[in-house]
């Protein structure tokens, strides 16, 4: 008896849940923590995992709950850019396949991945994450381009998060050969067997933060979450402190208050990051 | 076929090539705007400011696709053509923004099952563009007559990077409380030139 009841009353929460969703979360708001018994401040399970994909120069597949994004790196060949001799190319593309969600259809794609891909663009230049000087083998002749796709295969939400670090972690995973021009054939001799890693100048870590009613901000919004929302921020730090790139596509206002007790919890998050990271490097080094 | 009003403020001319640092103070350039100029839009607008021009046309409410309908509000799409060349991803992540800022503002609940289109077209750009679409599109949703729960405009505030900003990061916080503050500020100056010019559209008539 007692356990049809309570089965009873979970069939009436998830009903509950899918008819009012917003009153169902606001409930749970009141108290100050959310469904999955998270707090309104605490991330979801951070996992990551670098190298897995051996014919890529670089790749990383990070977990931020649910949420799975895997980005490898290609470097290639190309001419730089003429109004710039001595600098390569660092091209990002979000992919957000069917495969992920069901809101997503196959076909060219949609605005999601290209605001996800213009953020990380923005992400890359604003952090100088690498020195495109670095980049070049030969001024206005030959430099690297680094191709780094990133694909979605599960979206619950938080997608930028997760894009940012695993671009980050596949970066520092990148070897490139080293590329000397001969001189009497003008032409580049590859030597695969001297590998260096790339020069990573700065650690931007993106922590997003979902505004509830104007007024309550959760942190790491999940799929379900970021609907219900009336909008959205994206906050970018480097190591000391330092403001990357603030992303907020409109949504409700926020008081200049607020945005700082958003900034300090991404300084936190950065730590706690930057601590992951550096194990997982770590752990691979020996290699 | 109603007149065009014209309307242009002054905040304070910029004096030739000077290389004096705009000050925290408001220093925005000379900005206009014209409204109705466009015979089929329900709205239009056009705003400069300084050398950068944005055009602006509403259409709205109006039909929705079955697919893109919202059952308990109006469906706001965005549109943002570049001045030379295809749209590409930058534009993308601008109309986001600009959708997501007019959805905050307009009274979407009022016109379910509708949609309201904004399509903005970059005629010059000499820096500054997005608050100039920003602005264009407030301008063209208030001459469409959509109703709003509140005005919204654009300013845009540049950081210069000195030496020292680079190694403190704290008082480079604080220039960002600045930047805000600077923004709030100029941003009163827009929305006075806003009341200005509606109100000289709407005296004669």
């Amino acid at each position: 008896m007692l356990r049809l009841i309570i089965y009873l009353r979970y069939i009436f929460n998830m009903c509950f849940r899918t008819v009012e969703p917003l009153e169902y979360y606001r409930r749970f708001l009141k108290e100050n923590c959310r469904p999955d018994g998270r707090e309104l401040g605490e991330f979801r399970t951070t996992t990551v995992n670098i190298g897995s994909i051996s014919t890529a120069d670089g790749s990383a597949l990070v977990k931020l709950g649910n949420t799975t994004v895997i980005c490898g790196v290609k470097a290639e060949f190309a001419v730089p850019p003429t109004d710039a001799p001595d600098k390569g190319y660092v091209v990002p593309n979000v992919d957000l396949p069917p495969l992920c969600s069901s809101r997503f259809r196959s076909g060219p794609p949609g605005e999601e991945a290209q605001v996800a891909s213009q953020f990380i663009a923005d992400v890359i230049e604003n952090s100088q994450i690498i020195q495109k000087e670095d980049l070049c083998i030969s001024p206005g002749k030959l430099a690297w381009v680094l191709y780094c796709d990133l694909i979605c295969l599960d979206y619950d939400g938080n997608i930028l998060d997760a894009c940012t670090f695993a671009l980050l972690a596949a970066l520092k995973n990148v070897q490139l050969p080293e590329v000397t021009i001969n001189e009497e054939t003008a032409l580049a001799e590859v030597n695969l067997k001297k590998k260096s890693y790339l020069n990573i100048r700065t650690h931007p870590v993106a922590t997003s933060f979902a505004v509830f009613d104007d007024t309550l901000l959760i942190v790491d919004p999940t799929g379900e979450e970021e609907h219900l929302a009336t909008g959205t921020l994206t906050i970018v730090m480097d190591e000391e402190g330092k403001l990357c790139c603030l992303h907020k596509p409109g949504g409700s206002g926020l008081t200049g208050a607020k945005l700082q007790d958003c900034m300090s919890r991404a300084v936190t998050r950065h730590k706690e990051v930057k601590k992951l990271m550096d194990e997982v490097i770590k752990s691979i080094k020996p290699k | 076929m109603e007149e065009e009003r014209h309307a242009d403020a002054k905040i304070r001319a910029e004096t030739g090539t000077g290389s004096s640092p705009r000050g925290p103070g408001c220093s925005l350039r000379h900005f206009a705007c014209e409204q109705n100029l466009l015979s089929r839009p329900d709205g239009s607008a056009s705003f400069l400011q300084g050398d950068t021009s944005v055009l602006a046309g509403v259409y709205g409410p109006a039909e929705v696709k079955v697919s893109k309908e919202i059952f308990n509000k109006a469906t706001l799409e965005v549109i943002l053509r570049p001045k030379i060349g295809l749209p590409g991803v930058a534009e993308k992540s601008r109309e986001r923004l600009i959708r997501n800022t007019c959805e905050a503002a307009v009274l979407g609940t009022l016109h379910p099952r509708t949609s309201i289109t904004v399509v903005l077209q970059v005629v010059s750009d000499a820096g500054s563009l997005l608050a100039c679409c920003l602005n264009a599109a407030c301008i063209a949703l208030v001459d469409a007559g959509v109703p709003m729960r509140a005005l919204f405009c654009g300013v845009t505030c540049a950081l210069d990077s000195d030496g020292s900003l680079v190694l403190d990061p704290t008082s480079k916080q604080e220039k960002l409380q600045q930047c805000l503050a600077a923004a709030q500020a100029a941003s009163q100056h827009i929305f006075r030139f806003y009341r200005e010019s509606l109100q000289r559209r709407y005296s004669k008539s």
